[in-house]
């Protein structure tokens, strides 16, 4: 077993087997693990709202989903990963209180997710796999070596998408 | 009024806020003890400004499970609140209230309004603090309550300052009874309703 790499809130990084990368508690926020099949090279990322290009005070990349990507993209590419190999798994986006203010900020774990399948489709980066919306809080593993994504969640049984 | 972002905010306004968090814990405080019928004290609360990354640490992980009460504000300044407790906390709180055990892994749909208005009665004595100090109306909107991990309840707090910037600002209050209990008061006001605080304050 190789070390396990952290990513915290509006943060991102890259992973090379056999070590594994990690974010925990998502809740609303997106996480976005990518991966090379052949190089074993991957990189997760913890993005917090949508769209950069709605806020003012963006220069904060690995918040924003579409931005974030991008740079995790280039990230893992500049590691060694083939851009042209590159598949996505995701989870993450959910509603984590019935009642959200009423601004913009309603459903944005569902506008999290919305953006994130945007900019890979984009990007031309199939999803393989995604475990996001509903009410509960996920912690994510994912292992470049197999591209298991592992989810805890609170009184749920760990699983592998 | 130019523009207001939290890194650039003074520490003349640091220290209101505090003041803010002091005496509304304070009053939480009485009300709780009311509320449970026994004393409870509590200790200064810190007034923090945090990088997103930092939040799950301060608060003893982002996988810790936590109860968050989180609601709307309405009425001259608007915005929300959230008051975060650790579950182990709020289990304590509840068997006190409901005057049994409280145990296993979830809470029963009886403990769980228990809890809510445990949550809705400190939130409301921090509010009125503010609002008295400040003069200013605010009305509470119907709380919401969520148990589950720290950083997954905090994202929706962090996910409102992140369109402002990309710290948040956590007001941390120690209650004790016989035990130590960690509340943490998240206050998220609109951009515009930072202005009217500051200026209500006397600040702006």
């Amino acid at each position: 077993m190789g070390n396990m790499i952290k990513v915290g809130m509006a943060d991102l990084n890259v992973c090379v087997s056999p070590d594994s990368i990690t974010t925990l508690g998502l809740g609303s926020c997106v996480g976005i693990a990518l991966r090379d099949p052949v190089t074993k090279i991957g990189g997760l990322a913890h993005v917090m709202l949508p769209d950069s290009t709605t806020i003012r005070n963006n220069t904060n990349i690995p918040k924003f989903a579409d931005t974030g990507i991008e740079e995790l993209v280039r990230q893992v590419v500049a590691k060694g990963a083939n851009r042209g190999r590159l598949v996505a798994k995701i989870a993450g986006g959910a509603q984590m209180f019935a009642f959200q203010s009423k601004n913009e900020m309603v459903r944005v774990g569902e506008r999290n997710v919305e953006a994130t399948k945007k900019k890979l489709a984009q990007l031309k980066i199939p999803i393989l796999a995604e475990d996001t919306g509903k009410n509960y809080g996920r912690t994510v593993i994912f292992y470049p070596e197999t591209g298991d994504f592992v989810i805890r969640a609170v009184g749920k049984q760990e699983y592998s998408i | 009024m130019g523009e207001i972002t939290l890194e650039k905010m003074s520490d003349e306004y640091f220290d209101v806020l505090k003041e803010i968090g002091n005496i509304g814990a304070g009053n939480a405080t009485t009300a709780l003890a009311q509320m449970m019928q026994c004393k409870v004290d509590m200790a200064v609360p810190q007034v923090k400004l945090l990088e997103f990354k930092e939040l799950g640490e301060i608060m003893g992980g982002e996988e810790l499970i936590m109860a968050g009460i989180y609601l709307g504000i309405e009425g001259d300044i608007t915005g929300s609140i959230m008051f975060l407790l650790e579950k182990q906390a709020a289990r304590h709180l509840v068997s006190k209230l409901m005057g049994m055990a409280s145990e296993g892994e979830e809470f029963t749909e009886m403990e769980f309004s228990a809890l809510k208005e445990v949550a809705n009665i400190i939130t409301g004595a921090y509010l009125n603090s503010l609002s008295s100090l400040t003069n200013l109306c605010i009305y509470p909107s119907v709380p919401d309550l969520c148990v589950d991990m720290a950083g997954a309840i905090l994202s929706v707090p962090a996910i409102e300052f992140g369109a402002l910037g990309d710290k948040m600002l956590l007001i941390q209050t120690q209650f004790f009874d016989e035990m130590i209990l960690d509340g943490y008061f998240i206050l998220i006001p609109d951009l515009e309703s930072y202005g009217k605080i500051l200026s209500a304050l006397g600040l702006g």
